[in-house]
Formats: C-alpha cells, sequence, structure tokens
C-alpha cells in the first residue's frame, strides 16, 4: 500500500485554504472515508458529502419487493449477495422470508449461482444482480456462460445501475452546493475517467479517480482541492496503479454483448433515463422479469424515511429525525442503515459523537 | 463492497487463476485480464479479476507527492 | 465396516445410555465425583466461587485447531478465567442428533478430556440426551463450570481508572475464520487454525507475579470492539485502542479483505482482553509473552476520562472514531 506522511497531506491541504463542497459517489469510499476518521482532519473549509453510491441503497422500493417476491415462489431459490438480506421491502425482508421457509442463499461471486443450479436442478434459481459498472460486467459473462452450458433452471433479476447519469441528475436538481467528485475507483477501473468528463465539460466540475485506503482518498482530496485552488476543472485519475482513462475493454465488451442501456428508478433520484441496464433479446430467456411476471402492487417507502435525501447530499444521516432512534442496523427503516456501504450505517458504526 | 487489496498470481490453467494473499489463496476468473501472468499482481472483485496493476503507476503516485513537496 | 451410530435408544435412560457413559465418558473422566455416578455430584468447595454457563452450537464440529468439545471446555474455562478465578469442575450436557457417529463422539470426548487435564478442571456430572434426525445439528454441548476466585478484589470494571493500559493475548479473529471456511471453503487455501484454548494457565501465571488485574474479558461473540464498547459503557470510562498495534494475522487480514469484514468484530476463543494499571503493562506484557498462550501479546491502547462510557479507535491516518458493539450479523457482502 502507499507508504505515506499523511500529515503531510493534510499540512498542505489546509495551507491551501481552501473553501469547498466534494461529494464522493461510491459505497466503499463512504465508508473508508467513516473508518479511518478521515473528515475530523481535514479543515473546517472542506466538507464531504455522501452521494448515491451504494447499489442497494438505490435500488427502487419495487425492486426489493419484487425480489422478495420472487423468495417466496415455490420452487425458488434466490441467490444474492449478502447485503440485499436485511432490506426492509413494504412488507418485509429477504431475512424474514428466509426464516419463514423462503430458500435464500447468500453468494460471494455471480458464477456461485451456476453452481447452485446445477446442484438443484428441479427448482429455478434467481439471481439478484444489484451493483454498478464495476459488478454488472460479472453478471454479464456469467450470463454468457449460463447460456453456453444451456442451463436452463437459472434467471437474473437484473437491477443494474449507471453512475454518470444519476450525478448529471443530481447536478440538474441543483439541491447541493458542489464543488468537485471523488469518483469511484472500481467502477473507472471498468468504464474509465472518461465518461465523468462531462462534469468538466458540462458543470465546469473537477472530479478525481480515488483508491480505497485512507491514504488514497487523503491524496484525492489535495488533488481536487488543489484543481479548486487553482481554479481549473479536470478529471485526474489519483487511483493510476489500477485505473486507465479507457478503463478495461474486455469488461466493456462483456457488458456490451450482453446489456443495453434503458431508464431505470433510482430511490431518491426517481426515473432517470439511460442509467439502467437490461438484457438484450438474445439474453431474454436469462431475464427473470420475463420468467416470472409478477405483479407488484403497493410498493411504498416507509413515509418518514429520510434515504432519498440521504441518496441525494440533501441531508446528512445524523440529520434524518429517525437516524439512531426508530432506525438503527438491527430495525432498519430504510436500506441506507442497513447496506454495508449505506450511508447511515457508516455514520452509525462509526461517526456517532466522539 | 469494492475491495482494493492486491492480490498476486501464483497459478494460471486456462480462465481460471489462484490468487494468494496474506497466506489465503482463492480461486478466481481472469475473463477480463487475458494478459495476466504468474506473479502479477490483479484487484479482484466477487470472484473476477478486474484491473491488473502497473508497477509504473504506482511509482507515478509518488512522483505527484514528490511535487507538491509531500515527500522530500 | 459399519460404523456404530448414535440411536434414539441412546437416549431412553436403559441400557444404551449406561453403556454411552460407561464405555465412553468415564473412561475419559476418571475422578471420584463423576464414578459415583449419583444424580449430583458431591463437592467440596475450598473458598469463595464463580460459576458460568455456556451452550456451544459451533457448525461444523470439527474445525482446524480444535473442535466442540474443545471449544465447550475452553469456552467455560476462559469465562472463569476472566473473573480470575480457578477452574474446578464441569459439567457437560450432551444433546445427540439420531445418526451422529459414535467415532466422532469419542473424539469430541477425547478432546474435552484432553482439555480438562490442562487445566485441572474434572468433569464431575452431566447428561445426555438424543433428538431425531434433523432436530438437532450432530452435536450441541451446554456446560457449566465452577472456580474458585483468586483475586481480591475480583477483577471487575468498577476497578478500571484513567491511565490504565489496554492489553490483548494474541491475534484477533483466528477463530471466526477458521470456522467460517471449514463451513463454507470460501477460499481454496487457507493456513489458519482456530485460537481456541483454555488460558487459565496464561492468567494464573499474571496473578502468581503478584499482579493486579483490574478487568478481564474474552472477546467470543462480537469480538474485541464488542468487548471494548461493553467494558467502557460498564466502566463509564472511555477505552481508546489503536488501530496498528492491533495483532492480526495477515491471513486473517487477507480473508477480511475478500469477505468484507472487520477483524475487530470477529470472535476469538482463546484470547483475553486484560487492564491493567499503567505502572505494571510492561510487567503484564513480559509474563504474558513468555507463556506459549500469550506470545503475541501487545499493549494495544489506554483508559480515558472521557468521553464517557465509549470505545475508541485511532486510526492510522491519524483519526479517532467510535467503535460500536457489533449490531446483526457479519454476513460476507459484495457490492
Amino acid at each position: 500500500m502507499l507508504s505515506l506522511e499523511t500529515n503531510k497531506v493534510l499540512e498542505s491541504i489546509a495551507k491551501m485554504d481552501v473553501s469547498a463542497h466534494f461529494m464522493e459517489v461510491c459505497g466503499t469510499h463512504t465508508v473508508s472515508i467513516a473508518r479511518s476518521g478521515l473528515k475530523k482532519l481535514l479543515p473546517e473549509s472542506i466538507k464531504l458529502i455522501s452521494g448515491p453510491g451504494c447499489p442497494v441503497c438505490v435500488t427502487s422500493q419495487s425492486d426489493i419487493d419484487y425480489a422478495i417476491a420472487l423468495a417466496r415462489q415455490p420452487g425458488v431459490i434466490v441467490a444474492t449477495f449478502g447485503d440485499m438480506v436485511r432490506v426492509p421491502g413494504t412488507e418485509t425482508s429477504l431475512l424474514e422470508t428466509k426464516a419463514s421457509g423462503g430458500k435464500v442463499e447468500v453468494v460471494y461471486s455471480p458464477l456461485d449461482s451456476l453452481n447452485l443450479a446445477g446442484a438443484h436442478p428441479r427448482e429455478q434459481v434467481i439471481f439478484l444482480a444489484v451493483g454498478f459498472e464495476t459488478t454488472a460486467p460479472l453478471i454479464a459473462r456469467t450470463v454468457q456462460l449460463a447460456k453456453a452450458k444451456g442451463i436452463s433452471n437459472l434467471s437474473f433479476l437484473i437491477m443494474h445501475k449507471l453512475i454518470p447519469p444519476a450525478m448529471r441528475q443530481l447536478l440538474q436538481m441543483k439541491e447541493v452546493k458542489l464543488d468537485g467528485f471523488l469518483l469511484p475507483g472500481h467502477v473507472c477501473a471498468v468504464i474509465g475517467s472518461r465518461p465523468f468528463l462531462f462534469l468538466k465539460e458540462e458543470f465546469g466540475l473537477p472530479g478525481v479517480v480515488a483508491g480505497f485506503e485512507a491514504e488514497d482518498i487523503l491524496l484525492a482530496l489535495f488533488m481536487l482541492a488543489q484543481q479548486k485552488k487553482e481554479g481549473r476543472a479536470e478529471i485526474e485519475i489519483q487511483y493510476r496503479r489500477v485505473v486507465r482513462q479507457e478503463g478495461n475493454p474486455n469488461a466493456l465488451k462483456a457488458m456490451e454483448e450482453v446489456f443495453e442501456v434503458g431508464e431505470a428508478e433510482w430511490r431518491g433520484l426517481g426515473i432517470i433515463p439511460h442509467s439502467g441496464l437490461v438484457l438484450r433479446q438474445s439474453f431474454s430467456d436469462f431475464d427473470a422479469r420475463n420468467r416470472f411476471p409478477l405483479e407488484i402492487k403497493d410498493s411504498r417507502e416507509y413515509p418518514l424515511c429520510g434515504c432519498g435525501e440521504v441518496l441525494r447530499g440533501v441531508l446528512a444521516p445524523q440529520e434524518c429525525p429517525l437516524f439512531g432512534t426508530v432506525c438503527t442496523p438491527d430495525s432498519p427503516v430504510g436500506p441506507c442503515m442497513v447496506s454495508s456501504e449505506g450511508s447511515c450505517a457508516a455514520a452509525f458504526h462509526y461517526e456517532r459523537e466522539t | 463492497m469494492c475491495l482494493g487489496v492486491p492480490v498476486k498470481i501464483v497459478e494460471i490453467e486456462g480462465q481460471d487463476a489462484l490468487v494468494e494473499s496474506g497466506g489465503l489463496r482463492q480461486k478466481i476468473r481472469l475473463d477480463f485480464v487475458p494478459e495476466a501472468q504468474i506473479g502479477d499482481y490483479v484487484i479482484v472483485h466477487a470472484g473476477f479479476a478486474i484491473a491488473l496493476l502497473e508497477k509504473e503507476e504506482a511509482l507515478e503516485t509518488l512522483e505527484l507527492l514528490k511535487d507538491a513537496d509531500v515527500i522530500p | 465396516m459399519k460404523k456404530e451410530i448414535i440411536t434414539l435408544a441412546h437416549g431412553s435412560g436403559g441400557k444404551p445410555t449406561q453403556d454411552l457413559i460407561e464405555n465412553h465418558i468415564l473412561p475419559r473422566f476418571g475422578n471420584p465425583a463423576l464414578k459415583q455416578l449419583l444424580d449430583s455430584a458431591l463437592l467440596e468447595c475450598p473458598g469463595r466461587i464463580a460459576f458460568t454457563s455456556d451452550a456451544f452450537t459451533v457448525r461444523p464440529i470439527f474445525f482446524p485447531g480444535g473442535d466442540i468439545g474443545k471449544l465447550a471446555v475452553s469456552g467455560s474455562v476462559n469465562d472463569l478465567a476472566a473473573l480470575a478465578a480457578e477452574p474446578l469442575f464441569l459439567s457437560a450436557s450432551f444433546i445427540l442428533e439420531e445418526g451422529l457417529e459414535i467415532g466422532e463422539l469419542d473424539e469430541v470426548l477425547e478432546s474435552m478430556s484432553k482439555t480438562c487435564a490442562e487445566t485441572g478442571l474434572a468433569l464431575v456430572t452431566g447428561d445426555t440426551k438424543v433428538v431425531e434426525k434433523g432436530a438437532g445439528d450432530k452435536l450441541y454441548i451446554a456446560s457449566s463450570a465452577i472456580g474458585i476466585r483468586r483475586q481480591n478484589p475480583d477483577p471487575h470494571p468498577s476497578l478500571i481508572s484513567p491511565g490504565d493500559a489496554i492489553l490483548i493475548t494474541g491475534p484477533v479473529g483466528d477463530h471466526e475464520i477458521a470456522v467460517l471456511q471449514a463451513r463454507e471453503h470460501f477460499f481454496r487455501e487457507l493456513e489458519l487454525e482456530s485460537d481456541c484454548a483454555p488460558l487459565w494457565p496464561l492468567i494464573k501465571s499474571l496473578l502468581a507475579a503478584g499482579l493486579k488485574v483490574k478487568a478481564m474479558r474474552d472477546p467470543t461473540r462480537g469480538g474485541l470492539a464488542t468487548v471494548l464498547a461493553e467494558l467502557a459503557r460498564a466502566s463509564r470510562l472511555c477505552l481508546q485502542i489503536e488501530e496498528s498495534r492491533v495483532p492480526v494475522k495477515s491471513s486473517v487480514l487477507a480473508a477480511c479483505e475478500m469477505l468484507g469484514l472487520d477483524p475487530l468484530y470477529l470472535a476469538c476463543e482463546g484470547r483475553m482482553v486484560i487492564i491493567v494499571s499503567e505502572e505494571s503493562a510492561q510487567e503484564a506484557l513480559t509474563i504474558l509473552r513468555a507463556h506459549p498462550l500469550g506470545a503475541q501479546a501487545a499493549i494495544i491502547g489506554e483508559v480515558l476520562e472521557k468521553p464517557e462510557g465509549r470505545a475508541l479507535l485511532s486510526t492510522r491516518i491519524g483519526g479517532r472514531r467510535i467503535l460500536a458493539p457489533l449490531s446483526g450479523e457479519q454476513l460476507p457482502r459484495i457490492c
């Protein structure tokens, strides 16, 4: 890892005497920042805001309810990343569904769903495909493998979303004054830094692609502060050891072959055009929405849930009236408090008053 | 969660590879980094390598720090 | 050769039950109280006693570094050791699932016998019950243990004061990762054993040197962070540790990275958090390190006056954040 004199970086940032609000749009950044206690080390004039960087958190309530409804179907095994399991839907959660007899398997990799399908030939396995551009290529490849192997008892509930359109939407809403962005390290490892040029071109804002160690984030903030100080707006890469401007062509190719872009509903941001992925016609057999066309009625978020505003950076987790009282990781009202990358969970676990 | 620790490739068999980190070995897929060789470091996400670490870029970061007078 | 298994008959109290006790349990735990096979063990207790109760449901029942039997004995011993109590008597009740191989039961009993012998603990009473296949997961053990209190005043959070040193007897997280791997086989290769061990001999060496221990807790479920949060709340002081000083094996760190787990919240079954005065910290460390069970002991932090009731972590980059008790379960989770 980087061995760095963090004191010196912090001093340099302080010396710049810059006033800025920077937003990060990656749940792992949210957690890394909270775990390192970085916010309190920065000068008061630099504020870090969490944006819609948690893929489970931005999943719409109707999609959550759909996933839960699938798990209640007889003869179905739902395979999912662990994070989705405790998210509260309108009525219940996957965890509760599992406790009352539904089959829910937590997997580490989408490839595990191939094995699961093979091990349970008389049941239908459905993989919950949540994640941004880092995860989408993996599911694309898995779908390709499922097709190549002729696996007939596996389908995918595709809920993948794309980060740049959400950022554009957020900026167009003009709710939060922002001076720049920390860009997601592994999303950029896949799509490169070029898709974020719109920040500079349309909004005159700088962005720096940051790695995940506290030292990486600190360096990236240094680069952002420096740009702000010098009145520049460039898209730079701090995470050079992993990220290239053009991204990973092999991963992009897999995504291109399997998915096309469509509109998607984001918790907190509404329906955003060209912001979600959908399986192409040639893979439509593997679409769980086709195999299990369930009607989800009366999907609604808890009325006082602040997740939407937290995801847009309008509300800090601690400012939500339910934070820490009605809403805790053990009894979450919304996904932001229960997802491992949720802003509220990070604030609850790491940032309550020291 | 984007897990950031680079792991070292110790065995390759077609699209599968064995990676090592801290004495632990894990099987992963190399579909997205077909150019990876034994001894290379990769970033792994949910069972797939998604990026190959470039030694040059790591050094470049240190250069940046030198320019900013952050390190001597 | 067909393997001998536990059947419902073994739980009915008749000959098969007797056979189990006399031919499998008794030979391994030869002590006068147990041999009498009375409804209760008749014992002499030479002093003020500590009494603990635990239940063990670990899966799988055999894992690198131990098994449910060693775990049951170690867990009970460590609960006593945390109060500076010398383990004397153990009670163990076995819930056996129909179909459990008797050979596996023998292995567990053997392991318990060995672990008892290491600490001078005598199994004096217990019970065996059998449940139908599917109603129990191979084998559960419920144990209780009695120990003699060897420090006056007994270690207690109320003894903790600002300036005290916080020590841990070894690297954290080995047990939980070893068991997780044995259960789920996430990794192709993982050379890691559970840290499962009875710690009385280690604690005894501290007491023998005349050291006064302020408070102790073994970081089992919820791990180091949860124990520190509990001690902070109970003592109404601030317990602050430094991230860079907490010993963690590189394989545990790597596993945590891959699975998205936090080593500070992983269960240990052979580690103790020990709080001593600032003056005795170095001596305590030396004594711990001189013993094989404490070879990698470390001073990881100190007690402060404020903020009251909080456990804090001083991070690698110089930040500070709270250590909250574990909420919910740690599931492997991913983006």
